[in-house]
């Protein structure tokens, strides 16, 4: 009984607790702007099953892919267990699912134990990747400090889960020969094994004892994770759903259009439509492009709350490779940094950090004097080839292009900077609509063969 | 070489079959001028009737809208929509992967809706139809070519077969780079840095792909971009290979395989 009230208030905390954090991290993306995501849903689908659910892109590089595989799988079906130790926490009863599944309880859970040895196996084997071998990806300077911790801490946060999970059933498999009325007899692959190797001769009181540390320990690592996930990148295995679905379907080639620049081009040039209001000359000068969150799409502030820093991108990209300053996974990361500031800033209601301070501070009002300039470069920005590799390289198809698009989009048309060198490329454009100030005519070719 | 212009069939009041977007690394760029050449005289043997649009040509905007320049975009842009559209132009072909994927991806969005190919596939279509026939052991033979993915063929646009099967009907011998197709590495030049000095960093990305390609001996290294061109050409040139090491668009492989009449 008293353990019953317990696992409610236990649970009912955590769950309440992670409930506020994953609301605050579903406004942080929608501080993002909107983005039109109608389109064929098949298709959405498609992506959301191939790419999130089979991971398709991961089996780019096997290695990784079959150890995160085994990992994900294991973790999928562990959760099936979860609902038994909901069952069990609140009617203070024991393996409840036991009796009316019988045998095939045994096998559902036997199949949990295989899967789980696997994803100790796999963890074991990303600690040693990603402290002792020196994988490049791993070791950028983005890595450094809590993205490395917490990259680690979550290998260490399924350990001591899978160490829960074999204490609870090999504890359990040795009591049942001690009190078989509580617990009855099962046949679990594993701990039907290791459960006697590791247990037997200990006392009763002891094995009690050490059953409730797994069963608890077991829920409670349930419970840090699920509050964890929303403060750490490993909140990939929920929002690679989402941002896999909401992916844009558009070519890869393409840039994404901007009407508002189109139409007052076509205007300009008298190819408007002529039926059209006059623009209002009085308006304040629209922003182009994105130097902060609030001014991209909030499909890209779902990408870089998305990404789990695996750096693929990054290993890929061609500025990186030949020590440009230059990260895509960087990008990302710090999109996701500046979301997390500006988020904790509009909800803290101080009028200090508004543009205007007669309205309400909001995703629109708002001005801290700062910007994505503040954690991006324009070296980082100014080095990016758009060949798309990083696109490619993504395993959940976030897009850490269109992010820098988007600012070369605002220093050249919002902030009228950006590299001397392109000066000169621009008047050609303009005044003689080449890309090459050299030469006279474009049929020059045809006469010197 | 005679070339009709897109005004001189209107003159007429004829269509050509086919729009030859010359682009301005095409037009302007001496080494990107001999591919132009080599394209158009391939067509010629092809008996293919085609015209460019000459002076009337603008810049499709891809090196101005990838630096940000979304105004210059689409200055440029909606001229040669309008053009375009002037002259009914429906089928185009160009040996630019950058125009090609500007018009292809981008001019939609602006009312351009045109039918264009990458060269790249023009030539598989008129290897594979008996159009244009290869010499029994010519220039090639026996070679060893290694073929570079340009990122707007390439990853932008799936392409990576044509150009493959093009080179295989040179008999010489294909070997491909460690990074290729979909891990192809870029040349350096994309996204406007063609026109702009490198960020400071350990090497030049053409270098990095230039060593790679040169690391697999090969006597040719063929490319389907007039940017790739100029990168891999430095590059070959900075590593002092360029006796042993050529350099050829696709155009100018098949043009000097092919029999002639």
């Amino acid at each position: 009984m008293v353990q019953s009230i317990v696992f409610a208030l236990v649970a009912v905390l955590a769950l309440g607790f992670a409930y506020f954090q994953f609301r605050k991290v579903y406004a942080h993306i929608r501080i993002g702007k909107d983005e039109d995501v109608s389109g064929p849903a098949g298709e959405r689908w498609k992506n959301m099953l191939l790419v999130a659910f089979g991971q398709k892109k991961m089996f780019k590089r096997p290695i990784p892919a079959i150890l995160h595989f085994m990992l994900y799988v294991a973790f999928v079906l562990t959760q099936i267990e979860l609902i038994e130790i909901f069952i069990d926490g609140i009617f203070g009863v024991h393996r409840w699912f036991l009796g009316p599944l019988g045998g095939m309880y045994n096998f559902i859970i036997s199949t949990i134990e295989l899967l789980s040895i696997l994803a100790f196996v796999a963890t074991v084997i990303f600690l040693v990747r990603r402290n002792a071998l020196f994988i490049p990806r791993f070791h950028k300077p983005e890595m450094q400090g809590w993205p490395k911790l917490d990259a680690n801490l979550i290998l260490i946060f399924e350990l001591i889960l899978l160490a829960c999970i074999f204490t609870m059933n090999g504890t359990d498999v040795v009591l049942q020969d001690m009190d078989p009325d509580h617990y009855r007899a099962t046949n679990f692959a594993v701990s039907g094994f290791l459960g006697p190797v590791v247990f037997g001769g200990m006392d009763a009181s002891t094995l009690h004892v050490l059953e409730r540390v797994g069963w608890w320990g077991h829920i409670i690592m349930v419970f840090v994770f699920l509050n964890y996930l929303p403060k750490s990148k490993h909140l990939h295995i929920l929002l690679a759903f989402p941002n896999t679905y909401f992916a844009r379907l558009k070519p890869r080639g393409e840039m994404i259009n901007m009407p508002e620049v189109m139409n007052e081009v076509k205007s300009m040039m008298g190819l408007g439509d002529p039926n059209a209001p006059e623009p209002d000359m009085n308006a304040a000068l629209p922003e182009f492009g994105a130097d902060d969150v609030n001014e991209m799409s909030w499909i890209d502030v779902l990408g870089a709350y998305s990404c789990t820093e695996c750096g693929r991108c990054t290993s890929v990209c061609p500025a990186n490779i030949t020590g440009k300053k230059l990260s895509p996974r960087k990008i990302v990361m710090n999109v996701r940094d500046r979301a997390e500031e500006m988020g904790d800033k509009i909800r803290s209601g101080n009028m200090e950090f508004a543009a205007d301070k007669e309205a309400p501070l909001s995703r629109t009002n708002f001005d801290d004097g700062r910007t994505l300039w503040d954690y991006i470069t324009r070296e980082e920005i100014h080095a990016c080839t758009t060949c798309n590799a990083c696109v490619e390289a993504c395993p959940i198809l976030i897009n850490p292009l269109e992010m820098i698009n988007k600012m070369r989009r605002h220093e050249i048309l919002t902030e009228a900077s950006g590299p001397g060198d392109w000066m000169p490329l621009f008047n050609s454009i303009e005044n003689q609509q080449r890309a090459w100030s050299v030469g006279s005519s474009r049929t020059a070719w045809t006469q010197d063969a | 070489m005679q070339v009709k212009t897109m005004a001189e069939f209107a003159a007429e009041d004829k269509q050509p079959e086919i729009l030859f977007w010359v682009g301005c690394a095409g037009s302007f760029d001496d080494r990107a001028q001999k591919i132009t050449r080599a394209f158009a005289e391939i067509l010629t043997a092809a008996g293919i009737e085609f015209a460019i649009l000459g002076d009337e040509e603008a810049c499709t905007g891809d090196p101005a809208r990838r630096a940000g320049n979304e105004f210059l975009f689409q200055m440029v842009a909606l001229q040669n929509i309008e053009t375009l559209n002037m002259y009914g132009v429906k089928k185009m072909v160009t040996a630019c992967p950058h125009c090609f994927n500007t018009i292809k991806n981008e001019y939609p969005a602006l009312g351009g809706h045109y039918d264009i190919v990458h060269h790249t596939q023009l030539l598989q279509e008129l290897i594979d139809d008996g159009r244009i026939k290869m010499t029994e052991g010519g220039d090639f033979k026996g070679k060893r070519i290694t073929y570079h993915d340009s990122c707007y063929l390439g990853r932008a646009n799936g392409i990576y077969e044509a150009p493959r099967d093009v080179l295989q009907s040179l008999d010489g011998q294909l070997v491909e780079m460690k990074r290729s197709k979909q891990n192809g590495l870029c040349c350096g030049a994309g996204g406007a840095q063609m026109w702009k000095e490198d960020e400071p960093g350990d090497k030049r990305i053409n270098m990095e792909r230039t060593d790679e390609a040169l690391s697999l001996n090969p006597d040719i290294i063929a490319v389907n971009c007039p940017f790739c061109m100029t990168m891999m050409n430095d590059g070959v040139t900075g590593r002092e290979k360029q006796d042993k090491v050529m350099v050829y668009d696709l155009s100018e492989l098949v043009v000097r395989s092919m029999q002639r009449s």
